[in-house]
């Protein structure tokens, strides 16, 4: 009878309400209260403090956090300019083999990240797939490409590329066969179409792409650890390092405070510039 | 070249054998075509006659599978849709969702490069002559109403100047009533601009409104050419007959003494003037010619039957007689409204040149 007070609405959401309660603002929460803890305690309701971020700003760890932007924004770079082609094919010009393509793209996906990604050291390593085959074939010998900067890229590009590649081929397909016509029509050339209509009408697409790439390879970590044999040292690294071997989880949770603070100040920052409601004409 | 087409006007787009097919589906079929200079013509026929394809082709979206476009006499098969001098109005507008009002009408100017002032100037003169208000200028195109949308898309095609207007169905998503003002602002701005349109849609009471002159397809065929009024009073077949609305259609032969024979009613009918070499085929009747009689009248063909039913239509009343299985269909002005009731045996009857008909 009390439950009848209560609107429908809000009483059908306070399952998932709960849920998300517990499984999402909890460990968040947690996170951001161990970030204020003094340093190498376990406590949540200590007496808080700022000295984790005082030790951040002191140490050398923005350049594990430049370190990281940098890839990430390299890796969507490179993505960008991979996919759209792809992208374009699949909504536009392969019909009935894209579906074959979208296999081929996500098929990879069911393996664990780290055994593709123990896969390449395979493929690259000294006397390795490729290296082997040059020196046994051609009696080429050359230095590994492993453990440099440039490998890190090429598995980061590798991992997240369905990231970017489904929804910009979301965002393409969007775009309606008739305003493509209309346009030419009207006398645009295939070039201004393209500038003026396609772009424009698939940057939703483009920019979830953007986001959701740029966000996971911020993240990233088994990458460098595994291609590039801790040469270059990402932001999660060190994060890891607090919460494990340092068993210092308020250092690692101020890291990964400051880390959530950074990347959605850039995501708010291009949201802001490119509308997706007003791209999408919903405004 | 330079055809004078019936109506003394020059000849601006003609269509010779024009045929599109899509593997096996022929579906244009060898349409022979010319279209004068500032005519209002306008494609009638119902879905997957062929129209969308033909208009296709005459845009530069679609390529012929053989016969020839002219555009004063040149052949523009293969010039492609960007550089013809044509422009359509989409079934869906294809507005640009991300541009405004302003920006969708400059669009065709931008890409060739006119500049901003003039651009604005020309939108503004476009908005004005569209009764639209001049601070639509600024404002998105998707927060305008649909009857907005569709003067947009007008003044979009308009603004560069093409000389041919195609218009692909743009009024078939608009409810009964703005549709009729469209119809007539379409045609007002078609006197205006004295441009060349080119018009299609499955509705004949839309095309007799507005056209100069119809074309009316059926199966990727051309089957009748002619002013609203030819295709009215003299519809050359069945189909085009049954497609203005509703009509009395009854198969018969010629007999021996040069009357009608109709075998669904073993009777026999005084023919209008038999087309030469008439064997068989349709009778065609218009309601309003049908009328209800007191008695048989040898002068007048007549065929007796029952009241079913009664329609109110506004203007007119629509009163459906059976004749065994077949339904006849009269109309009466209300003024001058039937009084039988449900189940009457009736007389119903025609005079004979008010009749049509047609071989096919």
């Amino acid at each position: 009878m009390s439950l009848r007070k209560f609107a429908a609405g809000p009483l059908c959401a306070l399952p998932i309400g709960l849920f998300l309660l517990i499984g999402f603002a909890a460990p968040l929460l947690a996170v951001i209260g161990f970030s204020f803890m003094p340093p190498r305690t376990f406590g949540l309701f200590l007496n808080p403090t700022l000295v984790n971020y005082i030790e951040i700003v002191d140490s050398t760890s923005y350049i594990s956090f430049l370190w990281s932007l940098a890839l990430a924004a390299v890796t969507v770079a490179i993505l960008a300019v991979i996919c759209y082609p792809v992208a374009y094919g699949m909504a536009r010009i392969f019909g009935k083999w894209s579906m074959l393509v979208t296999l081929l793209f996500t098929i990879p996906l069911f393996v664990s990240e780290n055994v593709r990604l123990y896969g390449w050291v395979l493929f690259f390593i000294k006397n390795g797939v490729l290296l082997g085959t040059l020196k046994s074939v051609f009696g080429i010998e050359a230095d590994s490409w492993l453990f440099t900067t440039g490998i890190i890229l090429w598995g980061m590009v590798y991992v997240y590329l369905p990231f970017m590649l489904f929804p910009m081929t979301l965002g393409v397909a969007m775009v309606p066969d008739q305003i493509r016509e209309a346009a030419l029509d009207l006398g645009a050339t295939r070039w201004q179409v393209f500038r003026e209509v396609e772009l424009p009408l698939s940057m939703p697409g483009i920019m979830i792409g953007f986001l959701l790439s740029f966000v996971l390879a911020v993240g990233a970590i088994t990458e460098a650890k595994v291609l590039g044999g801790q040469r270059v040292i990402p932001i999660i690294h060190d994060i890891e390092i607090a919460f494990t071997y340092a068993q210092n989880w308020p250092l690692g949770a101020a890291l990964a405070v400051l880390l959530m603070l950074v990347v959605g100040f850039l995501v708010l920052l291009v949201l802001r510039r490119f509308d997706l409601d007003a791209i999408l004409g919903r405004r | 070249m330079s055809d004078e087409s019936t109506t003394g006007r020059k000849s601006i787009l003609q269509l010779r054998q024009l045929t599109k097919s899509f593997g096996n589906f022929t579906a244009v079929d060898r349409v022979d075509l010319d279209i004068a200079e500032g005519e209002f013509f306008t494609i009638v026929g119902p879905s997957g006659s062929g129209k969308t394809t033909l208009l296709r082709m005459l845009t530069g979206m679609e390529t012929p599978s053989s016969g020839d476009i002219l555009l004063h006499g040149e052949r523009i098969n293969d010039l492609p849709a960007n550089r013809r001098p044509t422009c359509m109005v989409f079934q869906s507008l294809a507005l640009f969702p991300h541009r405004t009002v302003g920006q969708n009408i400059e669009f065709p100017l931008k890409i060739r490069g006119v500049d901003a002032a003039s651009r604005k100037k020309r939108a503004l003169q476009l908005l004005e002559q569209l009764r639209l208000p001049e601070t639509y200028y600024s404002k998105n195109v998707t927060k305008c109403s649909g009857g907005e949308r569709q003067r947009v898309a007008l003044a979009r095609a308009l603004a560069y100047n093409p000389e041919i207007l195609f218009f692909d169905e743009p009024l078939s998503a608009i409810d009964y009533k703005l549709r009729k003002t469209l119809e007539k602002e379409l045609k007002d701005i078609h006197r205006e601009t004295g441009k060349t349109f080119i018009y299609i849609t499955h509705s004949l009471e839309e095309a007799m409104v507005m056209s100069d002159r119809i074309g009316v397809m059926r199966a990727g065929h051309l089957v009748q050419v002619g002013t609203p009024n030819e295709i009215y009073t003299a519809p050359r077949s069945k189909f085009v007959s049954e497609f203005i609305g509703d009509v009395n259609v009854i198969a018969v032969q010629t007999q021996a003494d040069g009357q009608l024979h109709a075998a669904e009613f073993g009777t026999s009918f005084v023919p209008p003037r038999l087309p030469n070499g008439f064997t068989s085929g349709h009778l065609v009747v218009r309601p309003e010619f049908l009328r209800f009689l007191d008695r048989p009248d040898s002068a007048i063909n007549c065929l007796e039957g029952r009241l079913y039913n009664e329609y109110a239509l506004g203007s007119r009343i629509q009163y459906q007689v059976r004749v065994g299985e077949h339904v006849f269909i009269v109309e009466k002005l209300r003024q001058q409204a039937f009084g039988g009731q449900r189940d009457d045996a009736v007389l119903i009857g025609w005079d004979a040149k008010d009749s049509i008909l047609v071989a096919e």
